[in-house]
């Protein structure tokens, strides 16, 4: 379970977080939405610690996030998977090579069970065969379901999706969407999906936020709620 | 002040980058990558500054000695300039030309496309997967650089000599061994695991600073390059002081 205890971040006096706080059950996935410029994405990194927060706390599993120590916050985040909203991807590295790293770093696994486990990735995201592509040859869907079979890598408890379906078309929203339906149901990967899009709120969330004016509010119906 | 908080965060950053946990292993294929892009990469723009360098040197040293003192010490002359002091500052200042400048480039490209925040968020430290192999692998390229420089550089010297100056090779080789002392050799080659460290520092320093877009990543390589410039001279000067002052 994720629990966020009044955490606030400001930046220059402007207040982006007032002390928010919401819980996330395991195998359960939480919406939040909100316009462009609320502070989602500032939200999402704070919580894994990219941004440092001005107060409050995170638990993942009862264990404090922000005050670790480099080693214990490196344990916490290895079961974190991120979907960056750019993707992140290592514009350097192939498909395979990009889905591999956190592997590489952090097991021993032979050469031959690390691509064992990167075909059985690439089959849950629908990419097989694509794995010797580089990210500049991939569509953004297909960058976006990279970015996603990243963030698998380590087979984490959590995923966290940072606007995971902007700026894509009709057909691959539904196949992002399709698949943190998925992973949520079939592999029970808990976590946040933060976004702008109705749609996709109304799709994959148990539970749905709105961040506005840098609090945040549980929102029962949707779309009457949204629009207000 | 300014200068100040900048040696310091510059020092903190070599620190953190160096003075780090980490495992050869899974290190290895990285720091080599950079031994071939640092090393090789930069084999061929060296060569040719090394081989006029070499020419440039002769003709200099012989319009100011030939007639007036033995023909031999234009050997010992050149061969001391090159390998004290043209052949590893020289060296260097090409290195950082360009490699500073493309490692500033890349890491901030990769700042700012937030390739950085995923490695941290995948518990991989940006410092170890990305300074350190940089900083071991231009420091082990250096040293490797500037004696095939040198060698150039002297080659080509006394090809000019033997054939523009009328100084056989064997007299301009009896300069250049006579008056060759091991101090003077290893003395360069200390100088350039210096220079190397300067030079990866200042590019991955400068690539982690960025903060913005495409010109601060512009503006990153500019100072990467002016920066570890200036340290190469302030080095050479010290280094001078150290082994030959």
């Amino acid at each position: 379970m994720i629990e966020v205890k009044d955490l606030s971040k400001h930046f220059d006096g402007l207040v982006v977080l007032d002390r928010v706080s919401f819980k996330v059950a395991d195998e359960k996935l939480i919406v939040i939405l909100g316009p462009s410029g609320t502070g989602k994405t500032v939200l999402l990194k704070s919580m894994v610690g990219l941004i440092p927060a001005d107060g409050g706390e995170v638990l993942f599993d009862g264990v404090s996030i922000l005050t670790a120590a480099k080693q214990k916050l490196y344990e916490i985040r290895k079961n974190i998977g991120y979907v960056f909203q750019g993707t992140a991807l290592f514009d350097s590295m192939n498909v395979f090579e990009n889905i591999a790293l956190p592997i590489l770093e952090h097991t021993s696994m032979d050469r031959k069970t690390v691509q064992e486990q990167i075909r059985r990735i690439l089959q849950i995201i629908g990419l097989e065969g694509k794995e010797e592509l580089y990210p500049r040859a991939l569509s953004g869907g297909m960058r976006r379901l990279v970015a996603i079979g990243r963030a698998l890598a380590l087979d984490p408890k959590y995923l966290f999706y940072d606007e995971p379906t902007t700026g894509l078309d009709p057909i691959a929203r539904d196949r992002v969407v399709g698949l943190i339906i998925a992973l949520k149901r079939k592999y029970k990967k808990s976590g946040i999906v933060v976004t702008h899009d109705l749609e996709t709120a109304r799709a994959v969330g148990d539970e749905v936020y709105m961040l506005k004016n840098a609090r945040l509010k549980r929102l029962s119906k949707v779309d009457k709620e949204f629009y207000e | 002040m300014n200068i100040i908080s900048g040696i310091g965060d510059f020092s903190q950053f070599l620190a953190r980058s160096v003075f780090i946990p980490w495992n050869i292993h899974r290190t290895k294929d990285r720091i080599l990558e950079q031994v071939y892009n640092v090393g090789i990469g930069s084999l061929p723009i060296i060569v040719i500054i090394a081989t006029f360098v070499g020419l440039v040197t002769t003709v200099q040293t012989s319009y100011q000695l030939i007639g007036t003192v033995p023909r031999y010490l234009l050997g010992s002359t050149v061969g001391r300039m090159v390998v004290i002091e043209l052949g590893p500052v020289l060296t260097a200042l090409m290195v950082s030309g360009r490699c500073a400048s493309s490692m500033a480039a890349e890491i901030g490209t990769m700042r700012v496309t937030e390739q950085l925040d995923a490695l941290e968020v995948m518990a991989i430290d940006p410092y170890r997967f990305l300074s350190l192999p940089r900083i071991i692998g231009t420091v082990i390229s250096m040293p490797l650089l500037c004696v095939i420089a040198e060698f150039d550089a002297l080659l080509f010297a006394g090809l000019y000599a033997h054939y523009f100056l009328n100084v056989p090779f064997s007299v301009f080789n009896y300069g250049l061994t006579h008056y060759f002392f091991v101090r003077d050799f290893f003395g360069g080659l200390v100088k350039t695991l210096f220079f190397g460290l300067v030079i990866a520092t200042s590019g991955c320093y400068f690539g982690f600073q960025v903060k913005g877009g495409a010109r601060e990543v512009g503006r990153s390589a500019t100072y990467a390059v002016v920066v570890s410039s200036i340290l190469i001279l302030i080095l050479d000067f010290l280094i001078a002081l150290v082994v030959f002052g």
